[in-house]
């Protein structure tokens, strides 16, 4: 790997639409993101803010009746003989056999809901048995050898049996173990987690986040990791982006993210995590109003009805770019950009 | 494990006890009995009887004695392997029944196998390319076969195939092996004549099956471990097959229990119009001469095979769906 500050995967304004009886939901409207071999992406926003379709899209299984509309999703995959190839996975049928090989292998994806993202009818050692003979050509036998060594590795006690449980035999984080020794099966080298912790305990939560970051310096995977949990954030992020609305709002380091926020919402976000200096009893600060319903969406920036800073007269009727206000530190607001000419464009 | 089965087949005995009670109930329910049916029977035909013959009679299967008293007369010879005489056929109950039983449970086995085989696959095809056209077409011909009732589809075959290939298609055997004893040529011919019977039969609970598919498969489709599988690589076919299919299967194996008799009630006109050998007409019959000892007989055997059905269902359960399992295990 001679160019590991080279991105492997790469989102360049991507658009994912749904469209529904009701109207069109754009729910990833122009988000764009690097991510990095050994590096964590932490993905942070409100529910809604369409970064599970941002996960589903890199991975080409937006359910119907979403659509990749627009953008590009590049992917560097290692060729058979070492080098590396560029694909756009944009391009790619959604269920092309390049496209196949790629889920699982090369980007795997640990879901939300432990509970039942794992088939209740069949044995742990069933599913990855079966991921791991798709992808490599192992037989049942090394195949259930590779299996149970990962069940070890993601510290399921017993893995020799446990691999014949059904999920249903296993508490939430033994579950969220084995999706996470599912997701391995095939050595990914980009994991995608969305929202790994959001159905454990605090207990549970803290030991899951701690694995998947030795899971990643062993391996040196690059992680998106989807969460609303700003604290989960900081706790294992090296790089933040920031979406609100299907948009990238924010985005840099972690660093720079929580101790020089520069966009309204981030800040908000921010100063609503409850923290253990905050006065006793005081009122914990929101952020006002609720997310604009999907299909009414507001003109100009969609923060602005919500936004404390908002300008009027700019904010509600250009839409902002997401630039730079520092080293690999960038923001996409007028209080640090004020529209030009060139951005009257992007108003439509 | 062995307490589940001993508390299944207690419960059981004590279903079985409770269908002969009621079957005896139901038999008992319309005013007069047996020989009244018949007189009135002789009476159009013209044909006088006396008082004394009629009380001969009664006596004769024990009618003038209280119900209780023939309840348990009934039972008690039940227990000694004797199910009694059909006063109607004037033979033992067992030898009218005799092969019609097993021509009841080979149309009926024949058209739940189909009913499954053409279900199944459009009820998953409905479910995974829904509101497409093909959906819409099955959806469509799904209801025909749902509101044609299945002896007009009888009648109708029946005409065809006399107009069109001047066939005689009625009945489960041809002519010549109708009272032959059993060979390889008359199960041949058997298998040659069973299709259509049970096809038409199949067709009427093709369409509840598979809006029943479609319905649990939509259900599955959209759970998370779906997307895990797709999101591992999986092709759609083989992890649709695989996962959501699987689970979606479980309420169709729970419906084997009422199946037996559900297809068996259903199909007493059909059986008439396509003078099918089962138990279903005689069943009628039996019910409307009041042949109490031939329809007690008939409505007990349904009543065990409901039964069985219901202990193979939970079984089969048991065995595709773990979650049922464990949960047996650690309830007893």
């Amino acid at each position: 790997m001679e160019n590991d500050r080279q991105p492997i995967l790469s989102v360049r304004n991507l658009k994912t639409n749904f469209f529904t009886d009701e109207g069109i939901v754009r729910a990833v409207d122009g988000a764009s993101f690097d991510v990095r071999l050994g590096q964590t992406l932490g993905v942070v926003g409100e529910s809604g803010c369409g970064k599970s379709v941002t996960a589903l899209s890199i991975l080409r299984i937006v359910p119907r009746p979403g659509r990749i509309v627009g953008g590009e999703i590049l992917l560097r995959r290692l060729t058979e003989d070492g080098y590396e190839r560029e694909v756009a996975l944009t391009s790619l049928g959604e269920n092309s056999q390049e496209m196949r090989s790629i889920r699982g292998a090369e980007i795997a994806l640990v879901f939300q809901e432990p509970m039942t993202s794992l088939s209740p009818v069949h044995t742990i050692g069933n599913q990855i048995i079966e991921v791991a003979r798709l992808h490599r050509k192992v037989s049942k036998q090394e195949a259930r050898q590779m299996a149970v060594e990962l069940l070890r590795l993601v510290g399921i006690p017993r893995a020799e049996t446990a691999i014949d449980a059904y999920p249903l035999q296993l508490s939430g984080g033994m579950r969220q173990r084995a999706l996470i020794a599912l997701a391995l099966s095939c050595d990914p080298r980009l994991l995608i987690a969305d929202e790994p912790t959001t159905a454990l305990d605090v207990t549970t939560q803290a030991q899951i986040l701690d694995l998947l970051r030795s899971l990643q310096e062993q391996r040196g995977m690059a992680v998106i990791l989807i969460t609303h949990n700003m604290g989960v954030i900081a706790e294992m992020a090296d790089q933040v982006v920031v979406m609100y609305l299907g948009q990238v709002v924010e985005e840099g380091s972690v660093d720079d993210v929580f101790n020089a926020s520069k966009h309204p919402y981030t800040q908000a976000l921010l100063r609503s995590i409850p923290s253990i200096h905050s006065t006793p009893k005081a009122q914990l600060p929101t952020i006002s109003g609720t997310i604009p319903h999907p299909y009414n969406r507001p003109a100009g920036c969609p923060f602005h009805p919500r936004c404390p800073d908002a300008i009027s007269g700019v904010c509600d009727r250009h839409e902002p770019q997401l630039l730079s206000v520092g080293d690999e530190h960038q923001v996409s607001c007028f209080l640090y950009h004020p529209p030009s000419t060139e951005n009257e464009g992007s108003f439509n | 494990m062995f307490a589940y089965f001993a508390r299944r087949g207690v419960l059981a005995i004590f279903t079985l006890w409770a269908v002969t009670v009621l079957s005896f109930i139901i038999i008992q329910l319309p005013p007069g009995d047996f020989v009244d049916a018949y007189m009135a029977q002789l009476a159009v035909m013209e044909t006088d009887v006396s008082e004394q013959q009629m009380e001969a009679m009664r006596r004769q299967y024990a009618l003038d004695r209280p119900i209780h008293e023939q309840y348990l007369r009934w039972m008690g010879n039940m227990f000694r392997g004797n199910f009694g005489t059909s006063m109607l056929w004037k033979q033992s109950v067992l030898d009218v029944i005799g092969d019609r039983l097993a021509m009841t449970v080979v149309v009926s086995l024949g058209a739940v196998l189909l009913t499954w085989a053409i279900a199944l696959p459009i009820g998953i095809y409905s479910a995974v390319r829904q509101y497409s056209i093909g959906d819409y077409a099955f959806t469509f011909v799904g209801f025909i076969g749902l509101g044609v009732p299945n002896f007009l589809l009888a009648l109708l075959l029946m005409y065809l195939g006399f107009v069109l290939y001047d066939a005689n298609i009625g009945g489960l055997f041809s002519p010549e092996y109708q009272l032959e004893p059993w060979s390889w040529g008359k199960v041949r011919d058997l298998l040659y004549h069973l299709p259509l019977p049970a096809l038409i039969i199949a067709l009427s609970g093709t369409a509840e099956l598979i809006r029943i598919m479609r319905a649990n498969l939509l259900d599955e489709l959209r759970k998370p471990y779906v997307i895990t599988a797709r999101a591992m690589g999986l092709s759609e076919r083989r992890l649709i097959l695989k996962y959501p299919v699987r689970v979606a299967l479980n309420p169709f194996v729970s419906t084997i229990g009422y199946l037996l008799p559900y297809i068996l009630s259903g199909s007493v006109i059909v059986s008439f119009v396509l003078s099918l050998p089962t138990l279903g007409p005689i069943l009628l019959g039996s019910l409307i001469a009041q042949d109490m000892f031939l329809a007690g007989t008939i409505i007990l055997m349904l009543g065990s095979l409901t039964v069985i059905g219901t202990f193979i269902s939970d079984l089969l359960l048991m065995w595709i769906d773990p979650r049922i399992r464990f949960g047996m295990v650690q309830e007893g």
